[in-house]
């Protein structure tokens, strides 16, 4: 019986994973509110979202919902998937929301906006050492994106338009 | 011939050293002198380091009002003031933002804000937008901690106040304590740059 619960809760575990995924997600918790479930990672296990060995490029956004130039660039993020989600492109929205405002202010927003694009949120409160596992480049200001493929990786602190977002994409596809 | 591929070469020379000239403009790293700076106080006076004749170096922090990190260390940053001013290392708090782009860090609301903490350093206000290029301070909180060498301001340490924004009791690492400590004796602070997530300097 107990085995069947182990296998049972395998293929829960399993299933729950999108296809594109290549790598066991273990998030550290998962806050659900409003039917809406966010998954929260501490650093260790956020890694294998940085380094995807594939052809899909992958667009990271580091953001929140209290800062401002990051929900003003969202727009073009959006954008951006639905142009490119069936050409290889996934876009992930990397909350660096407090976990105690996941509840109060992420999901609402998530919500309020009826945003469709994934959203984890990364918690790990010893910065100074996986932000520059994430870019030596970054200064720690959001909001900042980076955008990889196998072999290849750029990163930006900056805000984005559509079209520059869609610019720095296409030249890694390249 | 070989003139023009000089010429290229030193063009090309040229280039490349105003490229690397560039980034580095992004402010000051450790071990530069800073400059001096003539700021309006939330009490209306104006204030430069200079009026602090007795201190023996300062724990600059670009902060605000709007921002979650930096309301998250308010607490820490009267700490350190607290603690240090005595010891010739008083605070000084910088709001880089514009508020045309930010209303909550108006000039007005950073002395609502002062007040309802209890702010017992200086908390001055970067109009135009000026002195934070300077220094390359890029988010907020950012800490700039100078000492006075020979009449200098020399940085010598830029980053985050201590390893944890979550949780004061459970920092592992509290960077600024341990440099303006080392400061004291005499001694490099043995870690002088750190990284933090931190709100983007709004412009």
């Amino acid at each position: 019986m107990r085995n069947l619960t182990y296998i049972g809760s395998f293929l829960v575990l399993f299933l729950s994973c999108k296809p594109e995924n290549t790598f066991e997600r273990t998030p550290i918790e998962i806050i659900s509110e409003n039917n809406i479930s966010i998954e929260v990672y501490d650093f260790e296990n956020f890694k294998p979202f940085l380094n995807v060995n594939d052809d899909t490029v992958y667009v990271i956004n580091f953001w929140a919902t209290w800062c401002k130039p990051c929900v003003e660039e969202l727009p073009a993020f959006i954008k951006l998937d639905e142009k490119y989600k069936d050409k290889k492109v996934k876009v992930l929205l990397v909350s660096l929301d407090f976990p105690t405002k996941i509840k109060e202010q992420l999901i609402p927003f998530i919500k309020l906006k009826k945003l469709k694009l994934e959203v984890i949120v990364l918690d790990d409160p010893d910065q100074n050492s996986w932000i520059p596992q994430v870019s030596e480049e970054w200064s720690g200001a959001i909001p900042a994106t980076l955008i990889y493929t196998k072999n290849k990786r750029e990163f930006y602190e900056q805000s984005f338009t559509f079209e520059s977002l869609e610019q720095a994409v296409l030249s890694i596809k390249k | 011939m070989k003139r023009i591929q000089f010429l290229m070469l030193v063009i090309v020379g040229a280039l490349v050293a105003s490229f690397g000239l560039k980034s580095d403009s992004g402010g000051y790293k450790v071990g530069d002198t800073a400059t001096d700076f003539k700021l309006k106080n939330i009490d209306d006076k104006m204030v430069s380091l200079a009026d602090y004749k007795k201190a023996k170096g300062f724990i600059l922090i670009f902060t605000c009002n709007h921002c979650p990190y930096s309301v998250a260390y308010e607490d820490r940053i009267i700490e350190l003031d607290k603690k240090y001013k005595e010891k010739g290392f008083p605070v000084i708090a910088i709001n880089p933002n514009n508020p045309e782009k930010q209303p909550q860090d108006s000039f007005e609301a950073m002395k609502v804000r002062a007040k309802e903490k209890g702010f017992t350093f200086p908390y001055l206000f970067d109009d135009g937008q000026k002195i934070y290029p300077q220094y390359g301070a890029t988010r907020t909180p950012h800490v700039f901690l100078l000492n006075k060498e020979n009449g200098k301001l020399v940085v010598s340490y830029i980053g985050a106040i201590d390893d944890n924004y979550k949780d004061a009791s459970q920092a592992k690492s509290k960077y600024v304590e341990d440099a303006v400590d080392a400061l004291l004796k005499g001694k490099k602070p043995a870690t002088t740059e750190t990284k933090a997530i931190g709100c983007t300097i709004k412009a």
